[in-house]
């Protein structure tokens, strides 16, 4: 069972999540953004950082990456994809999910330990918690505010799509109706701000709360 | 000397003797400088010269003020690999591991236009760093500022809001975070003071950690004749151009919007591309020497190159990748352009560093080659336009022996008294509350806490990536120091960055000495055995004999402490000229202390955890402490009075302890009484662990007056919880090392309670120490 992890030019969390996976006892294999291959790995891991430095609208660029026409198709297929914070960004860009994400409301950054509900447990990354379940992990990003059009989020909402909710009063950048995370039609390909690669190590500040989505796929994947 | 019909410099570049000391003025080269510079040379210098020698020679690059007593900072212990005189310093920390750190400041671009100031700040320190070899792995910033007003004092004093310093504070703020989150280096602490002696000249330092195999250094060195200079990373341009000169060795004036174009612009991105290019270059052993090109951009680094190793250096301009062609040479050799290095590369292995920087997306370009001999020689359009001995622009610039002079004031200060304090009354003292009635210490408390310079700097860190990489175990406001674990390894680093103007303002010996020991025990705190020292001089103008007086008092004290302390200097930077209409900040020397941790796992926290837990006061007895404390300035009392001394004996006996107390797991967290005294600690420690205690203090403490007890800033105190069966085992380890343990009281309950003095409720504690700032400065 072996999980890539992609390098954009300018990914800063792609090494957090290969130590995440391994941490969790899967193997990984590093995928890069200008080659057109997922190398016949299990899962794929979109990290965060800033990709191309989003100057331009986060994620713009980077699903236009020669790798990422793979990931489309390894998604498309089935295959587990898990966007973290950029990563979301580039799925959200790349339409493998709906939605966007835009400036926080209060226009910085944040970088806080935020407590979720996990409200979906029927995706290839949440498997292994139970719904309504609390975990708190952090979160750290500029532009997380999660936008869509009021009848996606009501499809989503009606779907179980909103796969982890920001718990109430602690919603850090004004995602609408509290959105963390949100998953496709398939329940493969999920994409959060907050960081599970940053709670998964004793050792570190964080927590461990994050180990429940990388201890998730793995169980669906062969050994 | 010089005929212009015989020179061997094309025209643009030439200049009659007259106009040469007249531009070389305009640049910043007083006179004797100019004199010097002829006597180099044996002519008169071109254009180019003239540009590189007023940019090297300045103070920022040439120390030239300073320079005579860092001298006496010099000091080894067996763990320092590279010490003052490289990027950075670098120790061993063990397992085959080196750690590089060094703080820089990047003060007046910060004010001029604080974004891209503090950012490009943050972008220099890290590549001194990897320059060294190392990746960087945490950043740490300690900034001053006006005070942002908006809040009432304990005079009740209304401070009106200061739209300029809630700017200035907004765009560093933002630009520290805008470049170390985007380039991904987690920020693990710092510190932020707010005083009005930084209202026209804020600070804005910036402190980096990397690390490496210890076969990894790399220095800065041109070894081979024949080898290739390449510059890797951005195209140069016209930002920054004389920023060193013009910006850092000058005191400020009105008019300072003229100076916006010598700010450089950051691009933390192609910082990141750099980073990575350069440890796979590493990695490969693919590069003979680095430099990185800060201050004084091309000039620096090729004529530093080549000094450090004796040789000479040919360099074509033309080869520059340029923003506008439109440049003049002297402005592509002074460009301070960002996120570029100069690497010396051995023409066989060219190709193969060439594919690696293409792999990262790295402009990299040939710009010279290293050659026998002393010369730096550069040419453009083919003709020569500077020829001049390297070594006479790094190594050989002025060197000043300024008058000095003890300032007067500090007479005055020491009159100030400053002990007899009470802070139940408006302004401390019978005379300021003129009538008014006293009030209770619950309400002081409350207030103080939520006050600006009390309040957790939360605000501030939250804009801050604080995981990416992920080594951090201690982040910011978890531990006296912060905490990062090693890659691959169970080791880890702690370091703390301390600095108080005000007592260095009453006292810069004593001052100086009680930063080291606050910083040496914050690291202590932590269980890291500390390991060395950086420094960040911020001072005023030397020329003016009081404040070099304060330079060469504070560089002799902080001297004197690291080597009593075992912590030696090992590198730093020092920013002068922090004046703004004649006035001169308070003297800032910020001090970096870096320790090593053998297991991660055994770094402590500053947060109370457990119910039960004996709390102790360990180390010095509380003495009176109010002299430049935060209580007197809180309470609008005059600056003044006489410093309580560190005892460095005891202070390292101290770090001792908590090193073993830290190795046996003896105790459950430990808290330096620092700013703010004993209330504030407790405060801090029953915040962050969401947990309350009863204290009583008795003995020598209760013979202080109230305020003393809660509020004095004596140095040398530790405040310490140990699980009760641990109890008679860490006294004994304190009864051997013969370091006074006092017990205070025990972790219990939501309240914070002094006996007799101070009964707070824990969610108004928490609300006034965490929300305070976050009120002040908005969402």
């Amino acid at each position: 069972m072996r999980i890539g992890v992609v390098t954009f030019p300018g990914s800063l969390d792609d090494q957090d999540a290969r130590h995440a996976v391994e941490v969790c006892g899967g193997d990984t294999i590093p995928l890069w953004h200008a080659e057109a291959t997922v190398q016949g790995v299990d899962a794929v891991i979109l990290p965060g950082g800033f990709s191309y430095g989003d100057y331009l609208r986060c994620g713009a660029i980077a699903h236009r990456a020669p790798v990422m026409d793979a990931v489309a198709e390894f998604a498309r297929e089935g295959g587990p994809v898990l966007g973290i914070c950029n990563g979301f960004q580039v799925l959200c860009e790349a339409g493998l999910l709906p939605g966007a994400l835009t400036r926080n409301a209060n226009l910085r950054f944040v970088c806080r330990d935020v407590p979720l509900t996990v409200e979906a447990t029927d995706t290839a990354w949440t498997g292994r918690f139970s719904q309504g379940q609390t975990i708190v992990i952090p979160a750290k990003h500029g532009e997380g505010r999660y936008v869509a059009d009021p009848v996606t989020l009501d499809r989503l909402e009606d779907e179980g799509r909103v796969v982890v909710r920001y718990a109430f009063g602690s919603n850090p950048n004004g995602s609408e109706r509290d959105i963390a995370g949100v998953t496709n039609a398939g329940r493969n390909v999920v994409g959060l701000m907050p960081h599970p690669e940053h709670a998964v190590d004793a050792g570190l500040m964080g927590g461990t709360d994050g180990r429940g989505f990388f201890d998730s796929v793995m169980v669906g994947l062969p050994v | 000397m010089s005929d212009t019909s015989t020179s061997p410099f094309p025209p643009e570049e030439t200049l009659t003797p007259e106009r040469a000391r007249e531009l070389g003025y305009e640049l910043g080269l007083r006179g004797d400088e100019y004199d010097q510079l002829l006597a180099i040379l044996g002519r008169v210098p071109t254009v180019a010269e003239l540009g590189m020698y007023s940019v090297m020679w300045s103070e920022h690059c040439s120390y030239k003020s300073s320079k005579l007593h860092l001298r006496g900072l010099a000091h080894d212990e067996p763990w320092v690999i590279a010490g003052p005189g490289e990027n950075a310093g670098v120790v061993d920390v063990g397992d085959g591991i080196a750690v590089a750190f060094k703080i820089e400041s990047h003060n007046h671009p910060s004010y001029v236009e604080p974004f891209q100031g503090a950012a490009t700040g943050v972008g220099g320190i890290l590549r001194d760093i990897f320059t060294m070899g190392a990746r960087p792995i945490a950043v740490m910033d300690p900034l001053r500022f006006g005070d942002p007003g908006g809040w009432t004092d304990g005079a009740g004093v209304e401070h009106p809001v200061d739209p300029l310093q809630r700017h200035l504070i907004d765009g560093v703020v933002r630009g520290v975070g805008h470049y170390g989150n985007c380039v991904g280096v987690p920020n693990i602490g710092g510190e932020v003071e707010f005083d009005d002696t930084y209202a026209g000249n804020p600070l804005t330092n910036v402190l980096a950690i990397g690390v490496m195999d210890r076969e990894r250094l790399q220095l800065a060195r041109a070894e081979a004749p024949g080898h290739l200079a390449v510059l890797l990373g951005s195209a140069t341009g016209r930002d920054g151009i004389g920023g060193a000169s013009v910006l850092a060795s000058q005191e400020f004036d009105a008019g300072l919007d003229a100076k916006r174009p010598n700010v450089q612009v950051g691009d933390p991105f192609a910082e990141k591309l750099l980073i990575e290019c350069c440890l796979e270059l590493y990695e490969r052993d693919l590069v003979s020497g680095i430099q990185d090109m800060g201050a004084a951009g091309i000039a620096c680094s090729t004529s530093e190159l080549a000094s450090a190793a004796s040789m000479g250096m040919d360099v074509d301009l033309d080869r520059v990748l340029l923003r506008e062609p439109s440049m003049e040479s002297w402005e592509i050799l002074c460009s301070e352009s960002q996120e570029r290095m100069l690497a010396l590369v051995d023409p066989e292995q060219l190709e193969e560093v060439q594919d690696v920087a293409h792999r990262w997306g790295v402009p990299a370009a040939v710009i010279g080659e290293v050659v026998e001999g002393d010369a730096l020689r550069l040419t453009r359009n083919g003709q020569l336009i500077a020829d001049l001995p390297a070594r006479s622009l790094a190594d050989e610039g002025p060197v000043y022996d300024r008058p000095r002079s003890r300032p007067a004031w500090l007479d005055a200060y020491a009159e100030v008294a400053a002990e007899s304090l009470d802070a139940t009354l408006v302004g401390g003292t019978l005379e300021a509350a003129d009538g008014r009635p006293g009030r209770s210490l619950d309400e002081v408390a409350l207030q103080f806490l939520a006050s600006p310079n009390v309040a957790s700097k939360r605000w501030m860190f939250e804009q801050y990536d604080q995981h990416v990489l992920s080594g951090t175990v201690l982040g910011p406001g978890m531990a006296d120091a912060g905490v990062v674990r090693l890659p691959n390894s169970r080791r880890a680093v702690a370091c703390s960055t301390d600095g108080n103007g005000r007592w260095c303002e009453i006292d810069p010996v004593q001052g100086t000495i009680r930063v080291v020991a606050e910083a040496f025990r914050n690291v202590a705190c932590t269980g890291a055995r500390p390991l060395a020292t950086t420094n960040n001089l911020n001072f005023g103008n030397p020329e003016r004999p009081e404040i070099m007086w304060q330079l060469a008092a504070s560089i002799e004290a902080l001297g004197a402490a690291c080597r009593q302390l075992g912590v030696p200097v090992t590198g730093g930077n020092v920013s002068l000229y922090n004046e703004t209409q004649g006035q001169a900040i308070h003297p800032t020397p910020v001090i970096g202390i870096l320790g090593v941790l053998a297991d991660a796992e055994d770094a402590l926290g500053l947060a109370f955890e457990d119910e039960g837990d004996l709390v102790f006061l360990l180390g010095a007895p509380t003495v009176p402490g109010l002299a430049g404390s935060e209580l007197q300035r809180w309470l609008g009392a005059p600056l003044g009075g006489v410093l309580s001394p560190a005892d460095l004996e005891l202070e390292a006996a101290i770090s001792e302890v908590l090193q073993e107390a830290a190795r046996e797991q003896l105790v459950t967290a430990a808290h330096d009484v620092g700013t703010g005294g004993l209330l504030v600690a407790l405060a801090e420690a029953c915040a962050a662990g969401d947990i309350g205690a009863e204290i009583e203090l008795e003995g020598e403490l209760a013979g202080l007056s109230p305020t003393q007890q809660l509020f004095s800033e004596s140095p040398g105190r530790v405040l310490v919880t140990v699980a009760s069966p641990n109890v008679k085992d860490f006294a004994e380890l304190c009864a051997d090392a013969a370091v006074p343990l006092t017990d205070i009281g025990t972790v219990t309950g939501e309240r914070l309670t002094v006996r007799g003095l101070v009964d707070l409720e824990l969610e108004a504690l928490r609300d006034a120490l965490e929300g305070g700032l976050t009120e002040l400065l908005g969402g």
